[in-house]
């Protein structure tokens, strides 16, 4: 019996490609709802911090046209993810310049508009906090006096009567006792912007309540199935009458996870029952009032041994959170019991904390709390080296982690190979080669760094899947999680396909939309988990399946279950050699003999998987038996050229290597790595702008600058590398938000190899670079 | 107030009736149904609703819906009207030069639209050209080898 796979590690033609290139697949805001259809606009606080005292929408629903006005009043239950600090609307208080006051349901989104301008708000200011670290001492202005009455869940930490909404504490071995071991120290101080995602797609999402109260979302969305839980809580709207239609997404990186708009809009809708209202974010309201990555301020002092051994690290990490940490109180703890990055050390103290701010939503995107702490990490390992005399890639190699350590939580590494990614990523950007700048006016340098990350969730966040199989031995696979990109839906095809014994071909994927209605439950597609977990449940769908037809087969022939297979769509059998198709068999079932009666019938398999084996930590150490199911590492390097004249980067290649367990699609894993080294590198020039009250400045894709085609690196050597995990499908595990993890300090690495200048605070924009190198003589 | 205004979309003549302050996109997606050309900053930064203006290639949000009269528009709907992908397009599928898809439709009008100008770019070239359209997801290299592969397709 050969165990070769058929379909699993071939780069076989992404489902969605054809609707994609012809333009017929269909977003949400391409979705037909009649000319019944209502639009809503959204009231943004002007203030960063104010009590909200009176709201009068009496002219503004005198206003021909206008249907519905609604606000906090209306929806005076919380909602959130891990920690209910907010509602819908807010009821007494608004947190930032951008915060969503109101919603104005109109005939037009003309007259939304203008009704807009006809809400009277009084407010009474506050006394505002945007940076964490300021945000967290003991003399800043509260953003939330009731912390500590929220709803939360039991492994999140919020500390009452401070603006810290999570403080997650790791202690390992002694590093007071460590540091005089120390050959050499490094104490320093790093700062990350909030920065968004840009997905070109703005959110969009549209509602309908009926007069029978069945509700009906659709959104551009990540998480049909959080959004319609944390909705239904909310609103106290049956689970079972709430229907979240989620057709593909235009780009999600988080942006659209967990919630934002979708339960306003559904509020809207409540006011207009019978009829559909759409809200679709402006490109500026995406800038001010939509979720954002959180900032960072990160204080660190590592100490190594003068053989260059890792001996202490203390890290504090402030993250911004913005003004509801609903979701974010996870990446801070995320970060916390990552907080060493992927560095095997004795001695560690960290303290995470996630602090309210008067800015927008802190929440996920892309890496979730990673880029933020590898920004300093990477960067400091960097000196050390330096500072004991030893080679940037050698010091890496003797720190990281390896399969079977125990690590900081004190949970034993799963399979990895990080040694075999930095010297691919060395190899690849030829380490230790210095290039000569490609003009007059250039200087060029090289930088690597590595990373890790694990999926951040609950502890049991499920998935499912149901396969159907049709007449002609096609089926039909079904599965709630979404297809934002990253070729998921292909991927979760070719995990049946596999597993079934049939062609990829045959796989019809049932998902678009996704549909809270008919589609099976998955928790959110986040934390690269869908590869993995999902694929965990099509591949048991499957197995389900697949036990049901060949139960039937045996029985007809009277033959052993184990001495037959199914290979490409055909029963086999190993004993008799005979052969049986599916076609047919697998709806109709197979008669016995002289037909006297039937074996079989419609093949439905399904499966689920939920991990079950990640504990809970000690909220004074941060130690457990199984932090998280497991990591995902990798490395990258950079050459980068600076212009002496104007101080613009630019980036001649990026070389990036990870070890995602198994390739399902090895050209997918490659197109992730690309994009997100390329996300990796705008992320580094990026950054919200705000005035001393806190008004975001760079509101438009003209002042906010994503990459474009003639930024892109001119050339990105992707390696993957293969360290089966246990508990994935086929040994695979998730990729997409890796790739973008540690390229801004690779960057800056890369810089201070090119410069001799390091600097400590994102965005490396030209200006700061230009006037480093004026101050250092350079220019 | 409305207008009337007749010109050609994908080669067949259309009359409208469209306000003064619509866009051409506006007009293409909610009276036309043709909802390739997206949506994504309505101010003319992102390129997603490019679509071609007497081959031109234009940002549908910038150009108002009565600016359309005697001109004729092309969308991507037209672009594999003989049934077969046009090489833009397989190129893009092969290459896998999509992620999302949502920046898709006009890239791929992009490109033709300066193709059709610059049979035989280099890679500098198409870059430029590209510019204004942005993607988030793949990181342009695939987008940009597409163009140039197809490039000698269509020459």
């Amino acid at each position: 019996m050969t165990t070769e796979c058929v379909t699993v590690g071939k780069s076989v033609t992404r489902i969605d490609a054809a609707e994609k290139v012809t333009g017929s697949v269909q977003y949400v805001d391409d979705l037909p709802f009649g000319p019944s259809l209502l639009y809503g606009k959204l009231l943004h606080s002007p203030h960063a911090h104010a009590l909200i005292k009176h709201l009068d929408a009496t002219k503004a629903l005198a206003l021909p046209g206008v249907k519905a006005v609604v606000s906090g009043k209306d929806t005076p239950k919380p909602i959130g993810l891990y920690l209910k600090d907010r509602t819908i609307f807010p009821i007494d208080r608004v947190r930032y310049v951008g915060e969503v006051v109101a919603g104005v349901v109109a005939t037009s989104e003309e007259i939304a508009e203008k009704a807009l301008e006809l809400i009277e708000v009084d407010y009474e200011l506050l006394p505002a906090v945007f940076d964490p670290y300021l945000a967290a001492q003991p003399d800043a202005p509260l953003l939330h006096p009731d912390l500590g009455k929220y709803e939360v869940v039991n492994f999140v930490f919020p500390e009452p009567g401070t603006n810290v909404s999570e403080h997650f504490k790791l202690r390992k071995g002694d590093v007071d006792a460590a540091w005089p071991k120390c050959t050499a120290i490094i104490e320093d101080t790093f700062s990350l912007p909030q920065i968004q995602h840009v997905p070109i797609e703005p959110h969009i999402a549209v509602a309908r309540w009926d007069k029978d109260n069945q509700v009906t979302l659709w959104a551009a969305s990540q998480s049909p199935f959080a959004q319609r839980d944390l909705i239904a809580q909310s609103l106290d709207i049956p689970h079972g009458d709430l229907r979240v239609i989620a057709p593909y997404v235009g780009g999600g990186f988080g942006g659209k996870a967990g919630i934002s708009i979708e339960a306003n809009v559904v509020v809207m809708a409540r006011a207009v029952k019978g009829t559909p209202v759409k809200v679709r974010m402006t490109r500026e309201e995406e800038f001010l009032s939509t979720n954002v990555r959180q900032s960072l301020v990160g204080k660190y002092k590592i100490g190594v041994d003068g053989e260059g051994n890792l001996t202490a690290m203390q890290v504090e990490y402030y993250f911004g959170g913005g003004s509801s940490n609903e979701y974010g109180t996870n990446i801070a703890r995320a970060a916390g019991y990552s907080c060493t990055g992927p560095y095997d050390c004795p001695n560690v103290k960290g303290d995470s904390r996630c602090v309210y701010t008067n800015t927008q939503i802190g929440s996920a995107m892309r890496g979730f709390g990673m880029p933020e702490i590898h920004w300093g990490l990477e960067q400091i390992m960097d000196r050390l080296a330096d500072q004991i005399g030893m080679d940037r890639v050698e010091f890496r190699k003797r720190n990281c982690v390896r399969t079977g350590d125990t690590i900081v939580t004190g949970m034993k590494m799963p399979a990895i190979d990080l040694i075999k990614c930095i010297d691919l990523a060395a190899k690849g950007i030829g380490w230790g080669k210095k290039e000569a700048p490609t003009g007059p006016n250039k200087l060029r340098g090289k930088g690597i760094a590595i990373m890790w990350k694990a999926p951040a969730m609950p502890p049991n966040p499920g998935s499912s899947a149901i396969i159907r199989f049709n007449e002609d031995a096609t089926a039909n696979v079904f599965v709630g999680g979404q297809e934002l990109g990253q070729g998921t839906f292909t991927v979760m095809a070719q995990i049946a396909a596999e597993t079934l014994g049939i062609p990829y071909e045959s796989i019809r994927m049932t998902v678009n939309p996704i549909d809270t209605r008919y589609s099976p439950y998955e928790w959110q597609t986040v934390a690269s988990r869908l590869t993995w977990s999902m694929g965990n449940a099509v591949k048991a769908a499957a197995e389900d399946a697949r036990f049901k037809i060949l139960d039937t087969v045996a029985k007809y022939w009277k033959e052993d279950i184990k001495d037959l297979d199914i290979k490409n769509g055909v029963v086999v059998s190993y004993k008799s050699e005979r052969e049986q198709p599916l076609k047919k068999m697998v709806v109709y079932g197979l008669p016995n003999e002289n037909y006297e009666g039937w074996q079989g019938g419609p093949i439905v398999g399904s499966g689920k998987f939920m991990p079950t084996y990640v504990t809970n930590l000690d909220p004074d150490t941060g130690q457990g038996t199984r932090a998280v199911v497991h990591y995902t590492v990798g490395a990258q390097a950079v050459d980068l050229e600076v212009d002496t004249e104007t101080g613009i980067v630019e980036v001649l290649k990026i070389v990036s290597a990870y070890d995602v367990g198994k390739a399902i699609n090895p050209d997918l894993v490659l197109t992730q790595i690309e994009g997100g080294a390329v996300h990796g590198m705008s992320s580094a020039f990026e950054g919200y702008i705000y005035d001393e009250k806190g008004k975001m400045l760079n509101h438009s894709l003209v002042d906010y600058k994503i990459a474009t085609s003639m930024d892109a690196p001119r050339k990105i050597q992707g390696e993957i590398v293969e360290s089966a995990v246990e508990d994935g499908p086929y040994g695979a595990r998730g990729v997409g938000e890796h790739v973008m993890v540690q390229t801004a300090p690779a960057m800056a690495n890369a810089i201070a190899d090119a410069l001799g200048i390091r600097f400590n605070h994102l965005p490396l924009s030209a200006e700061k670079i230009y006037l480093a190198m004026l101050e250092k003589g350079i220019v | 107030m409305l207008h009337e205004i007749t010109f050609k979309v994908n080669d067949e003549t259309v009359t409208l009736a469209v306000k003064s302050h619509h866009t051409l996109l506006k007009a293409l997606r909610e009276q036309l149904g043709l909802t390739g050309a997206k949506i994504g900053c309505e101010n003319g930064e992102c390129g997603a609703c490019t679509v071609l203006m007497d081959g031109e290639p234009v940002n549908a949000c910038l150009v108002l819906a009565v600016e359309a009269e005697g001109h004729s528009i092309e969308t991507i709907e037209n672009l594999n009207k003989s049934g077969e992908l046009h090489p833009l397009q397989k190129a893009f599928v092969k290459n896998n030069a999509i992620q999302c898809g949502f920046c898709t439709p006009g890239m791929l009008m992009m490109a033709k639209g300066y193709l059709a100008k610059n049979p035989n770019p280099t890679e500098d070239e198409v870059r430029e050209a590209l510019v204004g359209n942005l993607c988030r997801c793949t990181g342009y290299i695939r987008i940009i080898e597409s163009v140039l592969e197809a490039a000698k397709e269509v020459a």
